[in-house]
């Protein structure tokens, strides 16, 4: 989610050129009156961090806790994120609460400077105004500050110049904010907002467009949360598609998955295992069934609804000794100790590759990384054990990568599409930095 | 040496509740329960920190020429060891090289490389001394021989067995469940509470072959429970282990599967999450420091990595070295009486115990199909129709005994594959010999007690130091005739259900009086004893909650507190001490620190 996304700078110099030459101004802000009035609850503003996860992008490995400096490479250089602590110079200390609103609302900083849509203002749009106070109250009142300086965009001039930005936001951003479902239940609406808002699901699940704008930001086409390909990661489908996406999961698998990174489907990978480390693991019970029962109601893409069909036809061929292909072959030598031959692994501690999204997600880039980096999952309250994949980048080249990742995805019942060496080229590529 | 001129100041680090020594079962068990109690821990652990991923990942860990030939995860002996002598009238000599048995270093030490059999302890060891007495009248006691009760009674640990068992994920099958007798369990155990947290590992050829043997000589075969687990599982911290594969990479090995139970899959991931602990490596404690009444301990001074001394007040020091370190520190920081051998009186160093093995391979036709391309540590069929006082010693004239078991741990061309006597040990019949057995060959043991000596023990060796400057513990020990006749008689049976198993042909090592203690062949890691516990502090280093009788807030761990040494592998007893002696520093010490017996 956070490492790279790819910022539109390209299209936008496009737009710049051929766009409407049309008037803008900035944003006003607006929220209620008594919200206005009341003082934040900073407690609640710090669950609230959890659950927007600011710590993953605002925070470097060993740094101070949310003085920014997090680096997301671009096609056309590295931006940092900002230090976000209560430091009044550097931090955002000195922000009025409009200010905040602003920034979190319409992607605007104080001093008028146009954030770059790695900040997921267009997911925190429809956060309300109550929870921005308490997110204020907690950010510049609890959060030590820091005086990291913020750093300056890696990008050259004129890439690096900000206000045509504006006709992005014009272009794609919607604020408003989250308009309850009558007709939906009470907890099916506090997992819709926090899904859409707050915990920005769909940066990373939802697929992007040519501007890398997600294409659809509240869940009305089933392009919603289906799946994307970002990051070297194809972070999985979370409809109800069988195989693909959680249609085989219960609703206590999602919490399962949410607050221990594991479940009887699936394990976590790649950046989705920060998001359990440093947000979904401290949600309460009630937002994550609330979470869970959200992502349960979205129907089907049905782009690929025969992703699975259970078979024993793999198990029986390995263990007759006829599963002589060089990706059963791999898989038997290297991966068969844990995640066995028949499928469905060990429950919740090594994965099923039977039946897994990841696994049969229409973009292979997560199944190759974990292929080649191994993978660890994080440590939580419920389930401490960091049980990790050791990497195998150095012991198969790219086409014996592509035909274990092939033989998986089309072994115990699974019908995934073949991974080309050249896939896994481009993923070992842009795992080696 | 080298070492002390470039040693700076000393650094002196915050005070701590507790400072644990070593971080193997015993110190992560230790770390944990006193954490869990609120105490501010610090464990200080003088190798290096490992876990199963990158340290054990597959393939590297099953490099047999690194890690059994060359020993890797083992103690360092260019550093430290220990020095040999058969009798005290002998000069002891350093041992540079490992064979009789492999002390582990680093996070996790032994508990890391261990096999897995994970049984408790023969309830009658327990009070081994009164029970002899009551059945065979004092006189059938050696007169050389040191026997004496433990102090502790089974029905006082079983809950703490029972505990161990399930922070493991032991595999096995329950034999007496309350009193009551369970079909398929070992009908001689002492009872358990509940049946094991999971069930046997599947048999391997090797054990069903024993099985059919030993059932047809009237024995009652059970599965061996093991620290192998087989099914996935999740213990009290919440702690993950999944299903073994039989890769047969236990002993010598970390497990690249979080199969195997030991301190880095069941406890210390839990342990590392709390912010009161703190685990720090490289720090090779050299010394427990006493007040100027030597009856207090106000912390210890350790080495770390860069060779600073470091002191580390606290207000308990938990001993949880291995067997050998453990014995050492308590020499050298001047922790009770050392044993004197001419008088027979002192405790530290005193009923210095081992274990004998019986070690018999078999061949068979090429009709016999033992696929020696799996193993694992723990798993197998055993008896125990001769172990503890299981049987009647009046006409043998011998107490002790031991356990039998047909095992399949992985053999591997590095680590040796057996082979028929009389084959040559290179070139192209030993190659042929390979290839027409490596399938068809399988491997039964004992393992017998090993019962204290008056003339074996510890103390620091007067010429030989380690690299810091301490002196060696120095190990007098050879076997004895009561044991040897206990191991013969125990050989005789292994003997009696090889043939039962229908081999070509058998050979092995089995023991036959008048034999020697060879340090060179490897024989078991099983060195216990030398800091017994015990109701006397005459002879007994450490009270029945593994308390100094001496110095009342330092606690020792781990088989040198064994009063002597049992039939059974010491890991569940090791355990179930700890956990005990753990809760009882929860319920008792902690709330009332200071002696817990009054001796």
């Amino acid at each position: 989610m956070r490492k790279k996304i790819l910022i539109p700078i390209t299209a936008i110099a496009v737009l710049v050129g051929i766009c409407w030459a049309s008037t803008w101004s900035k944003a006003a802000v607006s929220v209620a009156a008594d919200v206005a009035a009341r003082p934040g609850d900073p407690v609640h503003g710090e669950y609230l961090a959890r659950a927007g996860d600011c710590m993953a992008c605002h925070t470097v490995k060993g740094g101070e806790p949310f003085a920014g400096g997090y680096p997301f490479k671009t096609p056309v250089g590295t931006i940092y994120s900002s230090n976000i602590t209560s430091d009044r110079q550097h931090g955002i200390g000195g922000y009025s609460f409009d200010d905040f609103v602003l920034a979190m609302r319409e992607g605007v900083a104080k001093d008028g400077r146009r954030l770059y849509p790695a900040m997921p203002y267009t997911s925190y749009a429809k956060v309300s105004d109550a929870d921005l106070k308490d997110l204020y109250a907690y950010f510049t009142t609890r959060v030590p500050a820091s005086s990291d300086a913020n750093r300056r965009a890696d990008i050259v001039w004129p890439l690096s110049i900000r206000w045509p930005l504006a006709f992005w936001d014009r272009a794609f951003h919607d604020d408003s904010r989250f308009q309850p479902v009558d007709s939906q239940s009470a907890e099916w609406n506090r997992g819709a907002y926090l899904v859409q808002g707050l915990a920005h699901c769909g940066t990373c699940h939802t697929p992007r467009g040519a501007a890398m704008q997600e294409l659809d930001l509240s869940g009305k086409t089933s392009l919603y949360l289906s799946g994307a390909a970002l990051d070297n990661a194809s972070p999985i489908n979370l409809r109800g598609d069988a195989g693909s996406g959680l249609g085989d999961w219960s609703e206590q698998d999602i919490v399962a998955l949410l607050q221990t990174g594991r479940d009887p489907h699936s394990a976590v990978t790649g950046p989705m295992g920060d998001v359990v480390e440093h947000s979904t693991q401290y949600l309460s019970e009630g937002d994550l069934h609330a979470i869970a029962s959200y992502l349960k109601s979205l129907p089907s893409r049905q782009q690929d609804p025969a992703a699975f069909q259970a078979s024993d036809a793999t198990l029986r061929s390995i263990m007759a000794g006829t599963a002589t292909g060089a990706g059963a072959s791999i898989y038997i030598d290297s991966c068969a100790a844990c995640h066995r031959q028949n499928g469905p692994g060990a429950s919740r501690v090594f994965p099923s590759l039977a039946n897994n999204p990841m696994v049969l997600a229409a973009h292979p880039d997560s199944l190759i990384a974990v292929i080649l980096n191994g993978s660890r999952l994080p440590s939580t309250a419920g389930a401490p054990s960091p049980l990790a994949m050791p990497p195998f980048a150095w012991r198969y080249n790219d086409a014996e990568v592509a035909e274990l990742a092939t033989f998986v995805r089309s072994s115990w019942g699974n019908h995934a599409s073949r991974v080309t060496a050249d896939q896994v080229k481009n993923v070992r590529a842009q795992l080696k930095h | 040496m080298g070492n002390e001129a470039k040693r700076m100041a000393t650094i002196r680090k915050k005070h701590t509740g507790a400072v644990i020594v070593g971080f193997g079962w015993t110190g992560a068990i230790m770390a944990i329960e006193l954490a869990n109690a609120g105490l501010d821990v610090v464990a200080l652990e003088r190798g290096d920190n490992r876990d199963t991923i990158p340290d054990f990942a597959y393939p590297q860990i099953t490099d047999e020429v690194k890690y059994s030939a060359r020993q890797a995860l083992l103690q360092n002996l260019a550093k430290t060891t220990i020095t040999i002598r058969h009798t005290k009238g002998d000069v002891a000599l350093p041992y540079r090289q490992f064979g009789t048995f492999k002390p582990g270093e680093g996070v996790g030490g032994a508990g890391t490389h261990w096999s897995g059999v994970q049984s408790r302890v023969s309830p009658d060891e327990l009070r081994l001394y009164s029970r002899v007495k009551e059945r065979y009248g004092e006189k059938f006691i050696p007169a050389d021989m040191n026997l004496q009760d433990w102090g502790v009674t089974y029905d006082e640990l079983e809950p703490h067995f029972d505990r161990f068992e399930y922070v493991c994920g032991t595999s096995g099958k329950a034999g007496n469940i309350k009193g009551t007798p369970v079909e398929g369990g070992n009908p001689f155990e002492g009872y358990r509470s509940r049946e094991y947290p999971v069930p046997p590992l599947a048999d391997h050829p090797t054990g069903r072959l024993f099985a059919a043997a030993a059932k047809s000589l009237g024995y009652k075969p059970f599965p061996l429970p093991a620290g192998n687990a087989s099914a996935a599982y999740q213990n009290e911290y919440g702690c993950q282990l999944g299903p073994c594969n039989f890769c047969g990479f236990c002993s010598d090995y970390g497990c690249l599967n979080y199969s195997k139970a030991s301190p880095q899959t069941t406890i210390i991931p839990a342990l590392l999450r709390k912010p009161n602990f703190e685990l720090r490596v490289n720090s090779h404690v050299t010394r427990v420091n006493l007040d100027s009444t030597g009856k207090r301990a106000i912390g210890v001074t350790y080495i770390d990595a860069e060779g600073n001394e470091v002191e580390q007040p606290a207000d308990m020091v938990i001993l949880a070295a291995f067997h050998l370190h453990n014995i050492r520190l308590m020499l050298s920081s001047r922790i009770g009486t050392p044993f004197n051998v001419d008088t027979n009186e002192g405790v530290i160093g005193r009923n210095l115990c081992y274990q004998y093995i019986n070690s018999v391979n078999m061949f068979w036709d090429r009709d016999v199909y033992i696929n020696q391309f799996i193993g694992t540590g723990g798993g197998g069929q055993a008896i125990e129709e001769f172990n503890a006082d299981n049987f009647d010693h009046g006409p043998l004239g011998f107490i002790g005994g031991g356990v039998i078991w047909g095992r399949q741990t992985g053999n591997g061309p590095v680590r040796g594959v057996p082979l028929p006597a009389g084959t040559p040990k290179w070139g192209t019949e030993w190659k042929q010999a390979v290839v027409d057995n490596f399938l068809h060959t399988g491997r039964i043991e004992s393992q017998s007690s090993s019962l204290a000596n008056r003339a074996y023990y510890a103390d620091l060796d007067p010429t030989y130091k380690d690299a810091y400057g301490t002196p060696l513990l120095r190990l007098t020990f050879d076997w004895n005739d009561n044991d040897l006749r206990s191991a013969t008689f125990l050989g005789s049976k292994v003997m009696e259900i090889g043939r039962a198993m229908n081999p070509r042909s058998m050979s092995g090592r089995v023991f036959k009086p008048g034999m020697h203690w060879d340090t060179r062949p490897y024989q078991s890691t099983h060195v216990c004893g030398g800091t017994s516990m015990g109701a006397d502090p005459k002879t007994s280093a450490v009270n029945k909650y593994l308390q100094s009788w001496d110095v009342s807030n330092v606690f020792v761990l781990g088989a040198n507190t064994f009063a002597h040494g049992i039939g059974y592998n010491p890991t569940g007893l090791v355990g179930g001490l700890a956990y005990w002696a753990a809760s009882n520093i929860r319920s008792q010490y902690l709330k009332n620190p200071g002696p817990m017996v009054q001796a």
